[in-house]
C-alpha cells in the first residue's frame, strides 16, 4: 500500500509540521476523551457508598473541564487534518491542471474529455478523502482503540475479552463486505461516467439530433444507460443495506455479553455498579472506532484505486516538451522553413512521405490537395503540435525540436481549420493570443478579417459573448475571429489552414487584400481548395496522398499541365459552364 | 466573466414546502413501499428507547447494592427473583429480541428506501433527459452542455441522497428521539425536564451552524459549478491555448477558481471544526447536570441508580439523532438546490413544440415557402427582414451572400429550430407551426454547416439511430459522396472508430460523412449548408455527378460560397445583411449587375484573364461538358 501512496509524499510532506501538530491534537483529544466514562464511573459508585453531593459537584464539575479541554483539542484536530487535505486537494488539482496544459493533441485525441474530467473531480474527491478524513480516522480509532481496551482491561480484563468477542467479526465482515463493495462502487462508476459522456454527446450534438428526428433514439439509448446503472447501484444497496445493520446487531450482542456476565461479575462483587456503567459506555466509544476501521478501509481502497487513475495523467509525459531546446541558439525567428526528408505517421499510419520543401523567410507558399492528403497534417507539425522526426522540419536552419517550444509559437500565427472560440467576450477572445493588446490593437486586427462592422452591430459590440465554442457567431463570423486573432500576435509565420472556407468571395478579396500588406516580409502557409485563395502565392505545393507531386508558381504549374491545372481547368470549366447555362 | 453564463444559479432557500411537495410527489408511483419504510421506522424508532431500560431493571433490580429500589415494575414481577437467573432471562427474553428485530427494521427500511430512491432517480434522469430533447434550439444557445449534463447527473444524484437516507430517516430520527423523551418523562420527568435544559442549547449551536455552513456551501457550489465549465472548455481548446502561449494565463485563472474553491471549503471545515465539539460538550454537561442533580436525587431516595444509569444512557442516545439532524439538514439543502434547478429546467417551457391539433401531411411533396419573414435571435436585432420566397417540388434552390448575412439562419427557421417573430413559414402549404415538429422535420435532411460526429462509428454515424437504414443504403451513401475509398482503405472499413468529435478525421472528411448522413436519410428536402467547403474540386464535382439522378425528384436547398456548387440551381437567391435582395437564375442575376454579379466577378476574375490563353484551349480540346450543358 505504501508503495501505491508514494507519488503523493511529495504532497505530503509539505505538510509535514502541521501533520505532527494535527495528529498532536488528535492524541490528547482522545486521551483526555477516554477519561470521561472513568468520571462517571466514581461517580456512580460514590452513589451507593453515602457520598456528597459536593463530591457529586466536584465530578459534575470535572466532566465539563475534561470535555471543555476535549473540545479544544478536537477542534484543532479537525481544523488541522481535514485543512491539510482541502490544501493537498488545492495544490493537486493545480499541478493537474498544469500537467494538462503540456500534454499534447495526441493525449486529447485518445482520452476521451469525461474521462478526464470525472478524473480532476471524482478521484480527485476521494483521493483526498484518504488524505483527510481517512488519515484522521484511522489515527482517532488506533488511538482511542488502544486507550479505550486499555482502560477496560484495567477494570476488568476477562469481561473484556469477552464483550470484545464479537468485534472482530464486526471488522472482518467490514473488510469483506468492503472489498465487494469497492468492486461493485467502481462498476458504477465506470457506468456513471459513461452516463455522464452520453448525455454530453447527446447535447452537444443537439442539432443533428433535432435535424433527423433522432430525440426518441437518444432517449432511449440514454434509458439503456440509465437502467443498467441503476441495476449496477442495487447490487451495491443490498451489501450496504445489510452490512450497516449486521454491524449495529454485532455491537448489540457485545452489550449482552455485558448484561449477562458484567452482571454477574457485579453480583459477585468483582466490580463495582459505577464500572459496570463505565463498560457500557466504553463499548458505545468503540463503535465508532471499529466502524470506521472499516468506513476507512473503503475510503482508502477508493482513494488509492482513485490515486492510480489520477497518476495515469502524470504518468502521461509530454512528448513534445523543451528536453532537446538550446535557447541560446535562436532567440528569435526569421521565419525560413525547411522540411527535410519528412515522414510522419498517425499510429503506424504513413500520412507524410518524404517531403522534402524549403520556403524562405517572407515568402508565402500555398497548399492544395485533395481531402484526406495530409495538408492539416503537415501544418500542424510546425507549431510542433505533432512531433515530426528529429532534424526533418528546421527553421532559420535550426532543427524546431532545439527551439524553445514557447519561443517557437510565439512567432506563428495559427488559424486551425476549425475554429475553436472560448466561450468569452469577442474581443477577449481576439486577443487570446495577445492579452496586453489594447482596444485600438484589436479594432486594427479585426479590420484585417474584415469583421469590424459586424461585431459593431451586435448590440453589444466587442463585449458580445460568443456562446461555447462561438456557437452564435455564423461560421464566417467564426473563421474570421480566429483570423484576426492569429494576426494579432503579429507572427513571424502565418498559418492559415483552410480559413476562408465559410468566407464569400467578396469578403475573401478584401481579407486577402489586407494580408497582402500584413505579409510582407513574413512568411505564410496557407491551404485552400480554392484557386482564388492560393493563385498569388509564391509558391504553390500540391498535396497527394502525403507526397509532394507538383511544386512551383501559378503559371509554372498550369503549365506543367498536372494536378494542379486540371483542378484549375475544372473550375474555368464549372464557370464555362455556368456561363452556357 | 460577464452575462453569468458559467455561473450556476444560486437559490433562495434552505427549506421551501412548496419544491419539497413536488419533490415527494416522485414518491407516489412507490408510496406503498414508502408506507411500508415509514412503518418499520416507526418501530425501529421506538425500539431505540428499549436497551437502555432494560439496563435499568437489570441495575435496579439485581445489581444496586444498596436494594433502594421502590416496588419493582411490572417487568421486574415477571423476572425470576434469583439474580442470575433473572439476568439471563432479560437479557435472552427482551434485551436479545429487542435487537434482533432492530436489526430486522432497519435492514427492511434501508433496503426499502434505496432501492425507492434508484427509481425515483431514475425517473427523474429521464424525464430531465427527455425534457432536454424537447427544450428549442434557443436555450442550448443560452446554457453550455456542461451545465445541462450536471442537471441531469450531479443534480440528480445529489437528490438521491434526499430519498435513500434523508426522507425517511428523518422521520427515524424523529421517532426515536419522541420515545427516548417519552421514556425519560415517565421514568423521572423532573430529572428529565433538567436534562432538557440542554435542548435550546443545541438549537441555538445548530442555528449557528447552518447559518455558517450554508454560506460556505453557497460558494463551493459556484466554484464547483467553475471548475467544471473551465475543464470541459479548456480540455476541448487545449492545442489553441498551447498555440498561443496561453498557458500561463489560463492557469492564472483556473488557480482562482481553485482557490475560491478551497477557501469556500476550509469556511465549512472551521464551521464543522466548531460544531462538533460544542454538541459533544453540550452532551457532557447533560451527563453532569444527570450526575449532580440526578445523584442527587438518588441520594435522597427519589430516583433509583438504575435511571441515572438509563437517564446518561438516553442523554448519549438523544444527542446522535440531533447530531444526524444537522448533517441531514446539509442533504436537505443541497438537495433543495438541487432540486430548485431541476424544476426550473423542467419547468422551462419548451418554446417550439407539436401544435394542440396537428394538420395531417399525407403524402409530401416537399413545397417551401417563406412569406414575409422576419426574424432575431435576440429582439430586437433583427437578422432575418422581410425575407419571401418559394421552392417548387423537385426545384433545386441556391442561397448565397455574405459572411452573417442569414443564410444558416434560413434553414434553422426552416427546420424550426426557432420561432419566427413575424411572418409565415409554408410547407406543402401548411404553417408549420400547424404541423407536428417530427412530422415536418422528417421530410428535411441537412448537412450543417459545423458537421458534428458522435463517438462510435463510421456506420453509426451515417445511420444515427434509424434502424431502418440497411447497410446496403450506408454502403450506397458512402459512395455517392464518393467516401468509400477511403472507408474501404480503413482496417475496420465501416466498423471503424469514430473518436469524440471526429477528432481522427480530416475535416473535409468529417463533412462527406456528415453528408452520407443526410443521403442515407433520403428525405424529401436536402439542405446543404456549405456541405463541401472543405472538399477539394475533384471530389466536389463527383459528389456533384452522385447527386445528379438523385436530386431529380427532391427539392433542395443548397448554401455554398464556392458558385461552382450551386450551378445546378435552378434559382439563387442572395441573401444581404438579413434582406433578400436578389432572386432569379445565374444568367437574370449576372444581368442585373448587383451582389451576385460582383460575387461572381471576383471569384472568376483570375480565370477570365487566364482562359483566353490556357484554358480555351482546354476547353475546346474537351467537347464532353459543352453538350452536357446544352
Ligand atoms: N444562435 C445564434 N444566436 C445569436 N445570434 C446568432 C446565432 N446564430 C447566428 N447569429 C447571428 O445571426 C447572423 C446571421 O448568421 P448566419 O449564421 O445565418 O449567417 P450565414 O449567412 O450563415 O453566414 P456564414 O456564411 O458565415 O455561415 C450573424 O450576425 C450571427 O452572428
Ligand atoms: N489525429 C489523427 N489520428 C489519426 N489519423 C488522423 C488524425 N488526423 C488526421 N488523420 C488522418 O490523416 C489523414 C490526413 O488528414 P489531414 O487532416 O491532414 O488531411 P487534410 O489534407 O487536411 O484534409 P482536408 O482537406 O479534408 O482538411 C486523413 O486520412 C485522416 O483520416
Ligand atoms: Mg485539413
Ligand atoms: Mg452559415
Amino acid at each position: 500500500m505504501l508503495k501505491r501512496l508514494r507519488p503523493l509524499f511529495p504532497y505530503l510532506t509539505r505538510y509535514k509540521k502541521r501533520y505532527v501538530v494535527g495528529l498532536a491534537a488528535l492524541v490528547i483529544t482522545q486521551l483526555v476523551g477516554v477519561t470521561i466514562p472513568l468520571i462517571v464511573k466514581d461517580a456512580i459508585d460514590i452513589l451507593s457508598e453515602n457520598g456528597t453531593r459536593e463530591r457529586l459537584l466536584f465530578y459534575a464539575g470535572l466532566l465539563l473541564a475534561v470535555a471543555l479541554t476535549k473540545g479544544i483539542f478536537q477542534y484543532a484536530m479537525r481544523w488541522i487534518l481535514i485543512g491539510i487535505s482541502r490544501d493537498v486537494e488545492y495544490d493537486l488539482r493545480n499541478d493537474l491542471v498544469r500537467h494538462l496544459m503540456r500534454l499534447e493533441p495526441r493525449y486529447y485525441t485518445e482520452n476521451r474529455t469525461g474521462d478526464l474530467m470525472s478524473k480532476m473531480t471524482n478521484d480527485l474527491s476521494a483521493v483526498r478523502n484518504m488524505v483527510g478524513p481517512g488519515i484522521m480516522y484511522s489515527a482517532n480509532t488506533l488511538v482511542m482503540g488502544v486507550a479505550t481496551v486499555a482502560l477496560m482491561v484495567h477494570i476488568d480484563p476477562r469481561l473484556t475479552l469477552l464483550c470484545l468477542l464479537p468485534l472482530p467479526i464486526a471488522s472482518l465482515a467490514v473488510k469483506f463486505f468492503g472489498q465487494k463493495i469497492h468492486a461493485q462502487f467502481e462498476k458504477v462508476q465506470a457506468l456513471h461516467s459513461e452516463l455522464v459522456e452520453r448525455a454530453r454527446e447527446s447535447l452537444a450534438g443537439v442539432r443533428v439530433v433535432r435535424a433527423f428526428c433522432q430525440e426518441d433514439a437518444e432517449i432511449a439509448s440514454f434509458d439503456r444507460m440509465n437502467q443498467s446503472y441503476v441495476d449496477s447501484n442495487r447490487q451495491l444497496i443490498w451489501i450496504q443495506s445489510f452490512l450497516w445493520p449486521a454491524l449495529a446487531l454485532l455491537f448489540a450482542i457485545s452489550f449482552l455479553l455485558i448484561m449477562v456476565a458484567g452482571g454477574r461479575d457485579v453480583l459477585r462483587g468483582e466490580i463495582s455498579v459505577g464500572s459496570f456503567t463505565a463498560f457500557n459506555i466504553y463499548l458505545m466509544y468503540l463503535i465508532w472506532p471499529i466502524i470506521a476501521l472499516g468506513w476507512v478501509t473503503n475510503i482508502v481502497q477508493r482513494g488509492l484505486a482513485s490515486l492510480g487513475r489520477l497518476w495515469t495523467i502524470f504518468r502521461a509525459e509530454p512528448q513534445i516538451d523543451d528536453h532537446a531546446a538550446r535557447p541560446e541558439i535562436l532567440p528569435t525567428l526569421r521565419g525560413e522553413i525547411e522540411f527535410r526528408h519528412l515522414n510522419f505517421s498517425y499510429n503506424g499510419k504513413l500520412i507524410l512521405k518524404d517531403i522534402n520543401l524549403h520556403i524562405p523567410a517572407g515568402r508565402t507558399v500555398a497548399i492544395v490537395g485533395a481531402t484526406g492528403s495530409g495538408k492539416s497534417t503537415f501544418v500542424s507539425l510546425i507549431p510542433r503540435l505533432y512531433d515530426a522526426p528529429p532534424g526533418a522540419i528546421l527553421i532559420d536552419g535550426v532543427s524546431i525540436r532545439q527551439i524553445p517550444l514557447a519561443t517557437l509559437r510565439r512567432h506563428i500565427g495559427f488559424v486551425s481549420q476549425e475554429p475553436f472560440l472560448f466561450s468569452e467576450t469577442v474581443k477577449n477572445n481576439i486577443r487570446f493570443g495577445a492579452p496586453e493588446a489594447g482596444e485600438a490593437e484589436v479594432v486594427r486586427a479585426a479590420e484585417i478579417s474584415n469583421i469590424v462592422a459586424e461585431i459593431q452591430s451586435f448590440p453589444k459590440g466587442f463585449d458580445t459573448m460568443v456562446g461555447e465554442r462561438g456557437l452564435t457567431l455564423s461560421g464566417g463570423q467564426k473563421q474570421r475571429v480566429t483570423i484576426s486573432r492569429a494576426v494579432l500576435r503579429d507572427p513571424r509565420i502565418l498559418i492559415l489552414d483552410d480559413a476562408l472556407s465559410s468566407v464569400d468571395t467578396d469578403t475573401e478579396e478584401r481579407i486577402l487584400n489586407q494580408l497582402t500588406g500584413i505579409l510582407a516580409g513574413r512568411t505564410a502557409i496557407l491551404i485552400s481548395h480554392r484557386i482564388s485563395t492560393i493563385r498569388n502565392a509564391d509558391e504553390i505545393v500540391v498535396l497527394d496522398q502525403g507526397t509532394i507531386v507538383e511544386q512551383g508558381s501559378h503559371e509554372e504549374l498550369l503549365a506543367l499541365g498536372g494536378y494542379y491545372a486540371e483542378l484549375y481547368n475544372k473550375q474555368l470549366i464549372e464557370e464555362a459552364l455556368e456561363k452556357e447555362a | 466573466m460577464p452575462d453569468g453564463f458559467h455561473e450556476e444559479e444560486v437559490l433562495g432557500k434552505a427549506y421551501d414546502g412548496r419544491l419539497m411537495r413536488r419533490l415527494l410527489s416522485y414518491l407516489r408511483p412507490y408510496r406503498r413501499t414508502v408506507f411500508f419504510a415509514l412503518i418499520a421506522i416507526f418501530f425501529y424508532g421506538i425500539l431505540q428507547a428499549v436497551p437502555p431500560y432494560l439496563l435499568k431493571i437489570e441495575v435496579d433490580r439485581y445489581l444496586d447494592p444498596t436494594h433502594r429500589s421502590p416496588i419493582p415494575h411490572f417487568l421486574g414481577r415477571l423476572l425470576s427473583p434469583k439474580p442470575a437467573v433473572g439476568i439471563a432471562e432479560l437479557a435472552f427474553g427482551f434485551f436479545l429480541p429487542t435487537v434482533l428485530l432492530t436489526f430486522i427494521l432497519q435492514f427492511a427500511q434501508t433496503l426499502a428506501m434505496q432501492m425507492v430512491g434508484q427509481r425515483v432517480m431514475y425517473d427523474l434522469r429521464k424525464q430531465i433527459f427527455s425534457h432536454l430533447q424537447r427544450l428549442e434550439m434557443s436555450y442550448f444557445d443560452r446554457n453550455p452542455v456542461g451545465r445541462m449534463v450536471t442537471r441531469v447527473t450531479a443534480d440528480v444524484d445529489v437528490l438521491n441522497d434526499l430519498f435513500a437516507s434523508g426522507v425517511v430517516a428523518i422521520f427515524g430520527d424523529f421517532f426515536t428521539l419522541l420515545s427516548i423523551l417519552a421514556v425519560m418523562l415517565s421514568l423521572s420527568w423532573k430529572l428529565a425536564l433538567l436534562t432538557f435544559t440542554v435542548l435550546p442549547l443545541i438549537a441555538l449551536v445548530t442555528g449557528a451552524f447552518r447559518k455558517a455552513v450554508r454560506e460556505s456551501y453557497r460558494r463551493i457550489r459556484i466554484a464547483i459549478a467553475r471548475i467544471n465549465a473551465y475543464l470541459q472548455e479548456h480540455i476541448t481548446g487545449m492545442s489553441v491555448v498551447q498555440l498561443f502561449n496561453h498557458e500561463e494565463k489560463s492557469f492564472e485563472e483556473f488557480e482562482r477558481i481553485n482557490r475560491s474553491h478551497m477557501e469556500a471549503f476550509k469556511d465549512s471545515i472551521m464551521a464543522y471544526g466548531l460544531f462538533y465539539p460544542a454538541v459533544e460538550f453540550l452532551g457532557v454537561l447533560a451527563i453532569a447536570i444527570i450526575i449532580y442533580y440526578g445523584g442527587g436525587m438518588a441520594m435522597l431516595g427519589t430516583l433509583t441508580v438504575g435511571t441515572a444509569i438509563a437517564f446518561i444512557q438516553y442523554s448519549q442516545r438523544f444527542f446522535r439523532p440531533i447530531q444526524d439532524l444537522s448533517d441531514k439538514y446539509n442533504i436537505l439543502q443541497s438537495a433543495m438546490a438541487s432540486s430548485e434547478r431541476i424544476f426550473k429546467l423542467l419547468d422551462t417551457p419548451t418554446g417550439i413544440h407539436d401544435p394542440v391539433q396537428p394538420r395531417p401531411l399525407a403524402s409530401p411533396q416537399g413545397r417551401v415557402e417563406f412569406r414575409q419573414v422576419s426574424f432575431a435571435y435576440r429582439d430586437p436585432h433583427r437578422v432575418i427582414e422581410n425575407v419571401s420566397f418559394t421552392i417548387e417540388p423537385g426545384e433545386t434552390v441556391a442561397v448565397v451572400g455574405h459572411t452573417g448575412a442569414g443564410k444558416t439562419t434560413l434553414t434553422s427557421l426552416l427546420l424550426r429550430f426557432y420561432d419566427i417573430q413575424e411572418g409565415r413559414i409554408l410547407f406543402d402549404g401548411e404553417d408549420i407551426s400547424q404541423l407536428r415538429l417530427r412530422d415536418l422535420r422528417r421530410n428535411f435532411a441537412v448537412v450543417l454547416q459545423d458537421p458534428f460526429l458522435f463517438s462510435g462509428t463510421i456506420a453509426s454515424n451515417i445511420r444515427l439511430g434509424t434502424e431502418t437504414i440497411t447497410d446496403a443504403q450506408v454502403g450506397e451513401a458512402a459512395r455517392r459522396v464518393n467516401l468509400l475509398d477511403f472507408i474501404e482503405s480503413l482496417p475496420e472499413g465501416f466498423e471503424e472508430r469514430v473518436r469524440e468529435r471526429g477528432a481522427t478525421l480530416s475535416v473535409g472528411q468529417k463533412q462527406l460523412i456528415a453528408f452520407a448522413r443526410a443521403l442515407a436519410h433520403d428525405p424529401r428536402v436536402l439542405i446543404l449548408d456549405e456541405a463541401t467547403s472543405s472538399v477539394d474540386s475533384e471530389t466536389e464535382s463527383q459528389i456533384r455527378e452522385g447527386l445528379r439522378g438523385l436530386l431529380e425528384n427532391r427539392t433542395a436547398l443548397i448554401i455554398a460560397h464556392r458558385l461552382s456548387t450551386i450551378q445546378s440551381a435552378s434559382k439563387i437567391i442572395v441573401m444581404h445583411k438579413g434582406h433578400l435582395r436578389e432572386m432569379g437564375t445565374h444568367q437574370e442575376l449576372l444581368a442585373r449587375r448587383g451582389i451576385y454579379y460582383k460575387l461572381y466577378q471576383l471569384q472568376y476574375k483570375d480565370q477570365e484573364r487566364a482562359s483566353v490563353s490556357v484554358v480555351a484551349p482546354a476547353l475546346q480540346a474537351d467537347p464532353e461538358p459543352q453538350s452536357a450543358s446544352s
